[in-house]
């Protein structure tokens, strides 16, 4: 009495299209060459070239995957059934036909090319590779020229704001002959002439939870370089919805940090953060400065990672934070596990389609105090009329030091619940700060402790040096 | 070969592509061979055993394959076909579907492009499996 083999449907053509062939063998290795000695074609179907049998082909004896048993050692008895069982497996166009270099890119690439660990296939992957940047700012900027220079194929850009001359000092996509043009034009001029081969796709507007998953959906990598909280929160779902992987960096006055969040393969941003802080607590960059190459280090930090992610080498970061120090120059490294109970990417996740960010991150849900204003104009002619009036300057002593309203007091908004006993509660008093919304704050501690008659100045001290005294410098 | 579907199954593999999104759906057909046509007659959805990876990839592992082949092999039917959805890209084999692919089986794809179902279409490997041909779907009326 023989061994039964019985075959799957997709492979009778190879055995004379027969449901179950008998053969005798004393274990499945010798069982399965008998098999394909019989049925030659029926070979390449069932092992690879290396002689190893192919993942999806699984081997059952009576009800045993071989796999739990000894594989190919497994014994066979005379009465015995072995059955091969499919697995199905497949996916999308992931590793597509790479494009090919042309000779004007293979000299552009070269340092890439003799690198072993990229060579021409990876370089091609570079080529055949979408990278969405999020931002054309301080990261965005060394991360788009980087990728660009690295021959990345395509780079997606998402802005809707204008070079400002303030932004020059660490956005260095952008020049001097650039301020008041769109950041995209900018940004766009500046890819293709570092490297003509690369195709940008310029998305001018803010991203939102209503086309950032259409955006989104046709790149491979999404890179994101924002500023506040709600959009990195919806890059972070989105990105988890749509199963991209989202190289993350962030960045405050000396100190940045990096990370891959990657939901298929390890924890998002949510993982880490599930809730964002409360508004106002974090200041952004334009509130509290940043040194200018610390987007340079971390915006290339992020280029780098989205190269290895295209490449498939080195150790990424996902699951790592990068906590990175400019003063003393010191990285540092935490471990990040995946949240089981992540909203998002967790096991039963409650986040399945994009929320409203900006109402979870708190903004907008209260309004923000309102109280009243003073034009620039208006102040100079008042407090020329009324020279008792007194003008209180509530930012940093590092602003003052900038420039300063000739007769404001300098009271920094943080020192001012300490310090009312300075100021007369009966005279008018305005409050002014950078750019009008510190003194409103001012305003509202004031207005709480009983003071009167007390106004803001609109636009703060930079209304003031455009409308009234230009020797004061903009900052 | 061609491959004969009711205007149900090819509903049906469209309505699993758009519920599973952007995750990949899968399932097998089942039904029977003859005269050079295969003739679907049921569908057998399967949960993507890819868990760590549903966006882009797909498996039906050989458990859940055993259990359709022991349920079609009662009313004599055999599998001869999968299906699967391609989330956002075209209903073409990619290097990983060819790769894993079984010969004789028809491969159905369908394209859901931002949550809607899109083209579909089937193909079968080729005997020196370097390359996936095209196949012809038949569907019937009913």
């Amino acid at each position: 009495m023989a061994v039964t083999i019985l075959i799957p449907a997709p492979l009778r053509p190879y055995v004379a299209g027969r449901g179950a062939v008998q053969l005798e063998a004393t274990n499945v290795g010798e069982l399965l060459d008998r098999l394909t000695a019989e049925h030659g074609a029926l070979k390449p179907h069932l092992f690879a070239d290396d002689g190893r049998l192919r993942s999806f082909v699984n081997v059952y004896v009576n009800d045993r995957d071989i796999r739990q048993l000894s594989l190919r050692d497994t014994p066979v008895q005379p009465g015995d059934t072995v059955s091969i069982i499919p697995s199905i497996a497949g996916g999308t166009v992931v590793a597509e036909a790479l494009p090919k270099l042309s000779h004007e890119e293979i000299l552009r690439y070269s340092r890439h090319l003799i690198l072993p660990d990229v060579g021409t296939e990876g370089q091609r992957k570079l080529k055949a590779a979408r990278v969405l940047l999020v931002g054309a700012g301080g990261l965005g900027s060394p991360a788009a020229l980087y990728l660009a220079a690295a021959g990345v194929g395509t780079l997606g850009l998402v802005d809707f704001d204008v070079v400002d001359k303030t932004n020059l000092q660490r956005q260095i996509l952008h020049g001097t002959s650039k301020v008041g043009t769109s950041k995209l034009e900018s940004a766009k001029e500046r890819i293709h002439d570092i490297n003509p081969n690369v195709r940008v796709r310029t998305f001018e507007t803010r991203l939102t939870s209503g086309n950032a998953l259409d955006i989104i959906r046709d790149f491979d990598v999404v890179a994101d370089g924002t500023d506040n909280f709600p959009t990195r929160y919806l890059v972070n779902d989105a990105c988890v919805l749509l199963g991209k992987p989202n190289v993350y960096g962030s960045i405050f006055r000396f100190e940045g940090q990096a990370s891959v969040f990657y939901a298929e393969e390890g924890p998002c941003y949510r993982c880490l953060y599930a809730e964002p802080p409360p508004p106002g607590l974090v200041p952004s960059c334009a509130e509290g400065g940043v040194l200018g190459v610390l987007p340079g280090i971390i915006g290339s930090i992020q280029a780098l990672e989205t190269i290895k992610l295209i490449l498939g080498r080195g150790d990424s970061l996902i699951g790592r934070l990068l906590l990175f120090d400019a003063l003393k120059l010191q990285f540092r490294e935490l471990q990040l596990a995946k949240d089981p109970d992540c909203p998002v990417c967790g096991a039963h996740p409650t986040v399945t389609t994009l929320i409203d960010y900006e109402a979870f991150c708190g903004i907008g849900a209260e309004p923000a105090y309102a109280g009243p204003e003073v034009s620039a104009q208006q102040l100079k002619v008042e407090w020329e009329r009324n020279p008792q009036l007194v003008v209180v300057d509530v930012r940093e002593p590092h602003e003052y030091e900038i420039g300063r309203i000739e007769g404001a007091k300098l009271i920094p908004l943080g020192e001012l619940p300490n310090r009312l006993n300075e100021l007369d509660g009966h005279a008018e008093i305005v409050t002014h700060c950078h750019h009008g919304v510190r003194s409103m704050k001012a305003l509202e501690i004031l207005k709480a402790a009983g003071f009167a008659k007390v106004r803001s100045l609109q636009g703060g001290i930079d209304a003031w040096s455009v409308e009234v005294d230009p020797e004061v410098p903009r900052y | 070969m061609t491959l004969v579907l009711e205007r149900r199954h090819v509903e049906a593999i469209h309505r699993h592509g758009e519920a599973d999104y952007p995750r990949e759906a899968c399932g097998l057909i089942g039904g029977t061979a003859e005269d050079g046509r295969k003739i679907g007659v049921t569908l057998v959805p399967v949960p993507n055993a890819r868990a760590d990876a549903p966006h882009h990839r797909y498996l039906i592992d050989p458990d859940a394959f055993r259990r359709a082949q022991e349920t079609l092999d009662r009313d004599g039917f055999e599998v001869i076909g999968v299906y699967h959805s391609h989330p956002d890209h075209p209903p073409v084999p990619s290097a990983f579907d060819r790769e894993h692919a079984w010969p004789w089986l028809s491969y159905v794809i369908v394209e859901i492009r931002a949550g809607r179902a899109g083209e579909h279409k089937s193909w079968v490997l080729a005997d020196d499996r370097r390359t996936f041909a095209e196949e012809t779907i038949w569907q019937s009326r009913s």
